[in-house]
């Protein structure tokens, strides 16, 4: 009946012991009045609930824990305790749309249920009449929930447990996510000047060529999506690509502009057309794109198939699949057995790996572009996973506008909710049975940046913990961002929705939009405070020294440069290859040597070079410079929390520093106007807490921290050292000394 | 280097800090790039032949030099006659120069094999090629040396020698040229003799160093100071000067903090049942409950459970000092099999059924030949090159960072006793030198805020560390040229790594930085100052260190800016308990990788934090200008620009004023 837990850890707990008599347990509590406890959001319903419930605390084996109720809603689960919430610990940074003690639907992982002292994975689609005495929730944010039904009415335990596996893990249509149902009144649209670049209109595209300083041609032939469903409505393509050539293979094998270099070279993506097969008609269509791309600036053309040299989606999945179980943990006593395996499991799970090749194959093309001046063409398949991260990744690594919160914004609508990026399949939020879509493509992304963010802080206007809040946005269904296939899906879903909501018009705001979820003072935390603001006034404006359009006058030069001794890029279809000799246009790189050896020349004569955090910023790949983001990761786990200490105590520090700079500048401006005008705006005052914050702050702040220190679990004996080292006596001079 | 050196002139900012720890006296502005090489000298040894005899037949050592070269020489030379004054060794006052040898090459596992000349002094080696630019240095303190290695091999006629300096900081680099000239065939044994001055009847280095500093460290640590800084002596306890001569016990210090009310003959009788005499003594006592910390060596139990009355109603008397608990816990480090073992070679461990009250745990540290393989075993995962795929499995298998994590916990456990459970704790290992001074240390670390700034600190390591006789002649082995001394082994960076750790997990709550860590480490080698040398107090004092040599503090104590930690909040009297997990514990790259250049930090985080505290003292001095001319009218224009520019949270940094 129920499938069993893939290989999940037999419970090595002892026996639920209550603190609780039976008769303490308030079981005639009016669970409709906890509803009201509960600020439903507008537009959300109440499934069911159950109550009493107890909600185990995470922080011991004592299994100790807090009555209240748990609920399932149309957006989530929700438990709401008992106890009447002690005196708020002043809460820096609360969600607007769930609290702590929520899972959006969307964002629940797994379910096990115990069953008689057994962890089973609980599968949707099969009629439960046993509800198990024990619910856990694996959530998407790592968050890790338990509860115990068994002291709810029998009912109430069944229809809770029923509900919360329809709601959470059974397929669902789109019209079910709660996005569709969240209604409130639009809001005006974000600050003009702050705005983020949303690509929707063909002006957006115009702009960024102009930003740029590109020269390709937009196209405005998608409109109605006649070219194909899986392109946006504007996209630009290279100023030699001819209109029939767009309908050739629906909307695939088209060469879609990316970004342009300040030397005039550019960065293309395509979804590939397959090859290999006699097909004369693709392959002749490949040959005039491929010319497009390249004459287009009279450049050398590198084409790259991240599809065969770049992680598969399954192989992301599954690597994400076991390292995300480090953090998604039971109890004290599997932490500790895990803790002694760290580095090993954490190399196993390949996830750090996975994200290094993406790193290094952006570093790649970036050599290509910076170095070589080079156009470049990624492919894969569809087009709209690797390539994503790829030109992304490419992109905040060559142009600091990406690397402000804005820019990294509009980066994310143009390459990957305009590039027609799956977020919908990838995160499987309709719980589809096929699962080979599912893939976190977007998160490794986003671990990508973390990596640079870490690496090169200043560098950045957004801070770790913006990339974390993004990372959990995902699950959060009522943003357009992440809810739909492609332009066209969207198009079509809302076309759809829209009779019935005549009246009212649906909200499904982006996720940019901030303050659906944080109030400002809660924003302030996206913001680094160590970023390295560029003095000149207009930011947006990369820098271009070196004068544009000059192509044309070193076109023998660069257009037809010898090639390198080394490159990595793989060696095309023998078609291809020759028709390009033909035209002398491109540089076909034969590559006897590794990959890793030409991106590590051409890091190290980057480093050697003074750090410009408003230039060219590469990733170190090495070993001990790919680490484990720890604030996503690690924050939800008590053991794991530093009291008083993490990277928050210096944010602290600087943002107390900076607050006082401000309130100087503030006083100096105050003074010189001679005015009395109260100042009222307060700077993230925090000031002198940090020895009461914890390292997971700003998440997880409203807990309680105890002053006990974590002492690992002496049980485990951890190492064994075998070699006779150990048994030589210690420190017995005479014994040892060799004269 | 090249980095550094370029990223220099960007005249607007403050100096910038060095981004790599630099070492005193030796060419202050650029440290070496350097390198390092298998340690383990027959594995590598083929390979080595094969880098030798290719560099050899390769390169500009034969002689025979391209037409390319050669005009790059022609170049070379005129920057050359500009460059005689950077072409000089920088010596140190005190030093001399040795023996110079030009056209060696040093074959950089990094860079390439570089030609230039080498120096050797008698505190350094010094080489210098201005085949690049910047010019490449590579300096190596003598003292960091543990083992030469030298290796001949016959190519054209002509013998070509290569040396290979294994270090005890984590490299080993490798040079190579012709044996054509006297002070090349100098340059071995000025080698040997220099960096092992005591197997050569030579003094250390610190002897000849004369360079004067306005402070001196040796005033640093005044015991009595530090005690009554504790609130010692108390109606409890009593600074003893029964130790005066070293008579109870040579490896202790003469001062000692001892209960009140034990008498001198018993004191005798537990130091005979003590393990080179060192009885339980207070390191630290708690100021509020008046728990303490005790350390000493095993008990003598022997294999037939000897018991001895005055060691028993000794620890009686400790715990009954403090009137807060009635237990008294003992920490023994070692692993409870090894203790055992100890038993029956007249150590052991105490008898809960002796000693009432008393409650004894096992903390399960392996010994130091456990922690010198482990670190052994992490030069060949860090040098010369990083295997990046398979990084974290390397490095689990080294264990480093596993017995990290168990000194730690076992600190963390020793801390909550006397914080949380109010009862005072005894520590020992077998002889209560090297994992007593680590453990009593660190939770004295975690305990007590004022060894969390400089100067504390530094009384920390005075304290527990060297006038406690953790032997820091054998376990380092300074001028000693006996490398496969099993006395040897890296307790002390195993310490400082921990305090690192915890630097990190609380980032603002150590007055000092991470170059403060480094340059204690790179002087626990260099024999550039008396403060890490000999085994004990009774020794040094004989050997007239105080007197004779300069103490590290002086060093640091006259350039503290250089150490501090601009993020430094007082945590007051908040106890720090660093979470003992491997999910926390990192690699210390910037100690043990740090000559890969590939590694080198990027501009320092703290450099913008210096440019805003530079920035603050700017504006206030310029708000209390304002006030203080208030009252005529001012034209501000200018600066009101600044001041309207959006503050949404973050406020750039980089505003010019």
């Amino acid at each position: 009946m129920l499938s069993l837990g893939s290989g999940g850890p037999k419970p090595a707990k002892p026996s639920f012991v209550s603190y609780v008599t039976p008769g303490e347990i308030n079981s005639e509590k009016d669970s409709s009045k906890k509803v009201e406890h509960l600020d439903l959001l507008p537009g959300e319903v109440v499934f069911c609930s159950a109550t009493p419930v107890l909600r185990y605390t995470q922080d011991d084996l004592s299994q100790r824990g807090v009555f209240g109720t748990l609920l399932c809603t149309n957006f989530r689960v929700s438990f709401i305790s008992d106890e009447s919430p002690q005196e708020e610990v002043a809460q820096h940074f609360k969600n607007r749309l769930y609290g702590e003690n929520d899972i959006p639907l969307s964002c629940v992982d797994q379910i096990y249920g115990v069953y008689d002292e057994k962890k089973k994975l609980i599968t949707g689609g099969q009629v439960k009449n046993k509800y198990p005495s024990k619910i856990i929730f694996h959530c998407r944010d790592l968050r890790v929930f338990q509860f115990c039904l068994t002291y709810a009415k029998e009912e109430d335990g069944r229809r809770i447990f029923q509900g919360v596996v329809r709601h959470c893990l059974e397929p669902k249509s789109l019209k079910c996510v709660f996005a569709f149902s969240y209604s409130v009144p639009a809001k005006p649209v974000l600050q003009e000047n702050q705005r983020t670049v949303m690509f929707e209109s063909l002006e957006d595209w115009h702009q960024e060529m102009r930003r740029t300083k590109g020269d390709c041609k937009p196209i405005r032939d998608n409109e109605a999506f006649e070219i194909s469903h899986r392109l946006p409505k504007y996209f630009i393509v290279p100023a030699a690509v001819e209109t029939e050539d767009l309908s050739k293979c629906e909307g695939k094998g088209i060469p879609i502009w990316c970004w342009s270099h300040h030397s005039g070279c550019a960065l293309f993506k395509m979804a590939s057309v397959p090859l290999g097969q006699e097909d004369t008609m693709s392959q002749s269509h490949m040959e005039r794109m491929l010319h497009a791309v390249a004459q287009n600036y009279l450049y050398s053309v590198k084409t790259e198939d991240l599809t065969e040299t770049l992680p598969t989606l399954q192989d992301i999945q599954q690597s994400y699949n076991k390292f995300k179980q480090f953090f998604l943990i039971d109890n004290t006593m599997d932490f500790w057995l895990s803790d002694v395996k760290w580095f090993s499991s954490l190399e196993n799970s390949g996830w750090l790996d996975m994200i290094r090749q993406c790193l290094r194959k952006a570093m790649e093309v970036v050599e290509c572009l910076e170095k070589e001046n080079t156009n470049v063409l990624i492919m894969e398949e569809g087009g709209s996973d690797l390539c994503c991260v790829v030109s992304s990744l490419v992109q905040i690594m060559l142009d600091p506008y990406f690397r402000t919160m804005v820019g990294f914004q509009s980066l994310v609508q143009k390459e990957w909710v305009s590039g027609c990026h799956q977020f919908l399949d990838r995160s499987n939020h309709l719980h589809q049975k096929e699962k080979e879509c599912q893939s976190p493509v977007f998160l490794l992304f986003l671990e990508c940046v973390w990596q640079l963010v870490q690496q090169h802080s200043p560098a950045f206007q957004f801070s770790e913990t913006y990339l974390t809040v993004l990372s959990d946005s995902i699950h959060v269904p009522i943003f357009s961002t992440f809810l739909f296939n492609s332009a066209h899906h969207k198009a079509s879903v809302l076309q759809a929705e829209s009779p019935r909501s005549q009246n009212e018009v649906l909200t499904c705001p982006p996720v940019w939009d901030w303050s659906v979820q944080f109030d400002c003072k809660a924003q302030d935390f996206f913001i680094n405070p160590l970023y390295a603001e560029k003095n000149k006034p207009d930011k947006t404006q990369r820098k271009t020294h070196k004068p544009k359009h000059q192509r044309q006058l070193s076109l023998p030069s660069s257009a037809f440069k010898t090639p390198p001794k080394k490159g990595f890029f793989k060696e095309e279809t023998e078609s291809l290859k020759k028709m390009l000799r033909m035209r002398r246009v491109s540089r076909w790189l034969v590559s006897p040597d590794s990959p890793q050896a030409s991106t590590r020349e051409f890091y190290e004569s980057w480093q050697r070079k003074p750090l410009d955090y408003h230039g060219v910023l590469l990733p170190c790949l090495d070993g001990p410079a790919m680490r484990v983001w720890m604030q996503r990761y690690l924050r939800w786990i008590p053991e794991l929390q530093i009291f008083g200490g993490g990277a928050i105590a210096v944010t602290n520090r600087l943002a107390e520093l900076q607050g006082e700079v401000v309130q100087l500048r503030r006083e100096l401006d105050r003074q010189g106007r001679r005015e009395n005008k109260p100042d009222n705006h307060r700077p993230l005052a925090l000031s002198r807490s940090s020895v009461r914050l914890s390292s997971s702050f700003p998440f997880a702040s409203n807990r309680n921290w105890s002053f006990k220190p974590v002492i690992p679990n002496s049980r485990l004996h951890s190492i064994d050292v075998t070699d006779n080292l150990a048994n030589q006596e210690d420190e017995a001079t005479e014994a040892f000394t060799v004269v | 280097m090249e980095k550094q050196s370029s990223g220099s002139d960007s005249p607007v900012l403050p100096a910038i800090p060095n981004r790599k720890p630099r070492t005193l006296g030796v060419n202050p502005g650029s440290r070496q790039e350097s390198v390092d090489s298998l340690d383990s000298p027959t594995g590598s040894h083929v390979e080595w032949c094969k880098q030798l005899i290719a560099a050899t037949i390769s390169s500009q050592i034969s002689g025979v030099v391209p037409p390319e070269a050669a005009a790059r020489e022609c170049k070379v030379f005129r920057d050359v006659q500009k460059q005689m004054q950077t072409d000089e060794v920088p010596l140190v006052p005190g030093e001399s120069v040795r023996t110079t040898a030009k056209d060696v090459m040093y074959i950089c596992p990094f860079t390439g094999a570089v030609t230039g000349t080498l120096t050797v002094t008698d505190y350094k080696l010094y080489f210098v090629s201005v085949e690049r630019d910047p010019p490449f240095v590579l300096d190596v303190n003598l003292g960091a040396i543990s083992r030469l290695e030298t290796i001949s091999v016959q190519s054209h006629g002509e013998n070509t020698q290569g040396v290979e300096i294994v270090c005890k900081d984590m490299r080993s680099p490798r040079f190579a040229y012709k044996m054509e000239d006297q002070s090349k065939q100098e340059i071995v044994g000025m080698l040997t003799k220099y960096a092992f001055p005591l197997s050569n009847d030579l003094p250390l280095f610190a002897y000849q160093y004369k360079e004067e500093y306005p402070v001196d460290g040796w005033k640093v640590y005044d015991p009595v100071a530090e005690y009554k800084r504790q609130g010692l002596p108390n109606e409890s306890w009593t600074i003893s000067k029964i130790n005066s001569n070293y008579e109870v016990c040579d490896t202790y210090p003469a001062l000692l903090v001892i209960p009140t009310s034990i008498q001198e003959d018993e004191l005798k009788r537990v130091a005979s049942f003590r393990a080179k005499h060192r009885i339980p003594v207070l390191s630290w006592i708690h100021p509020e409950t008046q728990a303490t910390i005790v350390r000493c060596s095993q008990p003598l139990v022997g294999p037939s459970d000897r018991r001895c009355k005055e060691d028993e109603r000794y620890l009686q008397t400790i715990m009954d000092a403090n009137a807060q608990s009635h237990k008294l816990t003992i920490f023994d480090a070692r692993q409870s099999t090894v203790a055992e073992t100890n038993k029956a070679k007249d150590g052991g461990y105490e008898n809960e059924n002796f000693y009432s009250n008393v409650e004894l745990n096992f903390l399960e540290i392996p010994n130091i030949h456990v922690m010198r393989e482990s670190l052994r075993k992490m030069k060949e995962v860090v040098y010369p090159t990083i295997d990046e795929m398979r990084w974290h499995s390397a490095i689990d298998a080294t264990h480093w960072l596993e017995y990290i994590r168990l000194l730690l916990a076992g600190a963390v456990r020793i801390a909550d006793k006397l914080e949380s459970s109010k009862s005072s704790v005894v520590v020992h290992c077998s002889d209560g030198w090297d994992r007593t001074a680590q453990l009593t240390s660190l939770a004295m670390l975690m305990l007590d805020s004022h060894y969390r700034t400089l100067r504390g600190f530094q009384v920390l390591l005075e304290k527990e560390w060297i006038s406690f006789g953790h032997k820091f002649a054998s376990r380092v082995g300074h001028g000693d040229e006996n490398h496969a001394n099993s006395e040897r082994s890296p307790l002390f960076v195993q310490f400082i790594d921990c305090v690192w750790q915890m630097m990190r997990q609380f980032p603002s709550a150590f007055e000092f930085n991470e170059l403060f860590l480094i340059t204690i480490l790179d002087h626990l080698y260099s024999c550039l100052f008396g403060t890490f040398l000999y085994n004990s107090e009774k020794e040094r004092v004989e050997k007239e260190v105080y007197s004779k040599t300069v103490s590290l503090w002086s060093y640091i104590n006259s350039q503290l800016e250089d150490f501090s930690n601009p993020f430094y909040v007082d945590y007051e009297n908040h106890v720090l308990y660093p979470l003992a997990s491997l999910r926390h514990l990192e690699l210390w790259v910037s100690y043990y990788v740090r000559w890969n250049p590939r590694m080198r930090p990027q501009m320092p985080v703290h450099q913008n934090l210096k440019e805003l505290l530079f920035l603050r003292a700017e504006l206030q001095k310029r708000v209390e200008e304002l006030q203080r001319e208030v009252s005529s009218s001012h034209s501000l224009s200018s600066s009101s620009e600044h001041t309207s520019s959006p503050s949404h949270g973050g406020t750039p940094l980089h505003t010019t004023v």
